[in-house]
């Protein structure tokens, strides 16, 4: 008997992307780079986060003929972003074949509420989170996958050190509570006592959980796997660089080699200028994607 | 104690490292050719090829790999893996490491949505196995010194080749530990043919 859509499946394919470079790309040309260099999947949309923070107005889906380009031009995975609560755009990128969607902060959310059941679709979530309970609800919605939000768009690692280490430090508090304290905790963190009693049990998150948000340098992609991330996200930091080639291949590079120093000074060389970054307390507290979904 | 070191470059390494140890023997992650140095078998994890292939290449691991090969200690290939160790890649001029004969098609099963899950019958085991198939490679084609172990909807997903053991899905996934001690069999045999 042949399963589809299993838990196991869907989070599995997460497990193969570890150590990897996911990279947004907004067409074929730049889906080509980004396999080239490396990266283990891409992440097709119609405007990179810094563009969006720009140009402002509605971020939606892309137009399926992109992602359908994209697909039609790697034979990595291509994930792709819908907003948050967005059941149709979903359904949609479900319906074309897209390899993994990714419930986004990153486009204007379609419901303030609530998030999209993801244990309904066979195609599986990958999912922002900033703290223990918010990976906690997403993951209880069905997200297969984990990121943390960071500050997408941005060029500024600040954001996404603040939300691994975050998430880590909670993880590892579970993981050291006796049974006795874990009831208050899930109360107090707004997570189910179920998934607490799973995470002290397996010692760790019980999905792939990746780092996104503000990372433009080969060094911020070490700097995210030294602090636990199993992968990195990386958004506007590669195509907004002054040559996406280079930072696209320094970026995979130093991921998997995250603890060779020397290494990283050597790849980080002449890579030419890094993406122009943003200061978070420029940004007004309204326009933080980070504060999108609960 | 056996050393089996596990290419580290991406994947799901952690869990062919739990699977060694949880079978006694001592695993180690590689992710430099200096340290084949010394190893008694090799695993080739699942993950993405393609970024596998372009770190293998930045590296220069093409030849230590297929140095390693040539000793005849044993190498294991998951969905990623047994693409790289493939003689022939469908659609592709050159294969990665091409020394398991065997021919290979990437993504044979389709995309993420048609992943599945599945009961298999291997040859040897004496109870069904639950496999995990991810966007997974099936072989084409076998050369007459592979033994087909198991085939899944006319497809062969798993076969060995002299010290070579691939197959299209992730015993990674599962705690099933069976292909991971098959696995050990084969590198007590290798060990003992070279003390013989």
């Amino acid at each position: 008997m042949n399963q589809q859509g299993t838990n196991r499946v869907k989070r599995g394919m997460a497990e193969m992307q570890k150590g990897g470079v996911i990279m947004d790309v907004v067409n074929a040309e730049q889906a080509r780079i980004a396999e080239a260099a490396g990266a283990t999947a891409v992440m097709a949309l119609e405007r990179v986060p810094s563009d969006i923070r720009r140009d402002g107005g509605v971020a939606r889906m892309a137009d399926p003929r992109i992602t359908e380009e994209v697909m039609k031009a790697v034979s990595i995975p291509v994930m792709a972003k819908a907003r948050i609560g967005h059941i149709v755009e979903a359904r949609v990128l479900e319906a074309m074949g897209v390899d993994y969607i990714d419930e986004s902060e990153v486009l204007t959310p379609a419901d303030e509420e609530f998030h999209l059941l993801k244990d309904r679709f066979t195609v599986p979530f990958v999912c922002g989170c900033r703290n223990l309970g918010e990976a906690a609800r997403r993951i209880g919605e069905g997200a297969s996958m984990l990121r943390t939000k960071g500050e997408p768009g941005t060029g500024n690692i600040v954001e996404a050190v603040r939300h691994m280490r975050q998430v880590n430090s909670e993880v590892l508090k579970v993981v050291h509570m006796s049974d006795d304290e874990l009831m208050t905790e899930a109360r107090n963190l707004g997570a189910s006592y179920e998934f607490l009693r799973e995470v002290k049990s397996l010692g760790r998150l019980p999905v792939v959980n990746f780092a996104a948000g503000g990372v433009a340098t080969p060094a911020d992609a070490a700097l995210m796997m030294e602090l636990g991330a199993d992968g990195v996200f990386v958004g506007s930091g590669i195509f907004k660089s002054e040559s996406p080639e280079n930072f696209a291949r320094a970026i995979v590079e130093a991921t998997t080699h995250y603890q060779d120093y020397q290494l990283i000074a050597d790849l980080s060389k002449n890579l030419g200028v890094a993406m122009h970054g943003i200061e978070i307390s420029a940004i007004a507290a309204g326009e933080r994607m980070q504060e999108r979904g609960w | 104690m056996k050393r089996i070191g596990v290419l580290a470059l991406q994947g799901a390494v952690r869990e062919h490292l739990l699977a060694i140890e949880a079978c006694g023997a001592k695993a180690v992650p590689i992710k430099k050719p200096a340290e084949l140095i010394g190893l008694d078998a090799l695993v080739l994890p699942g993950g993405e090829s393609t970024a596998m292939r372009r770190l293998i290449e930045r590296y220069r691991f093409i030849d230590p790999l297929r140095e390693f090969a040539k000793t005849g200690k044993p190498m294991l290939g998951t969905c990623a893996g047994l693409i790289l160790l493939a003689r022939e890649v469908e659609g592709y001029d050159e294969p990665h490491l091409g020394v398991m004969d065997v021919k290979v098609e990437r993504n044979s099963f389709g995309r993420q949505i048609d992943s599945f899950e599945a009961d298999l019958e291997i040859k040897g085991f004496d109870a069904s196995f639950n496999a995990v198939f991810i966007r997974a490679p099936h072989i084409i084609s076998a050369g007459p010194d592979t033994e087909v172990l198991c085939e899944y909807d006319g497809k062969i997903v798993m076969a060995r080749h002299a010290q070579f053991l691939g197959c299209s899905f992730h015993p990674e996934l599962t705690l099933d530990y069976r292909i991971t001690e098959y696995f050990m069999k084969m590198i007590s045999a290798e060990i003992q043919s070279l003390q013989a």
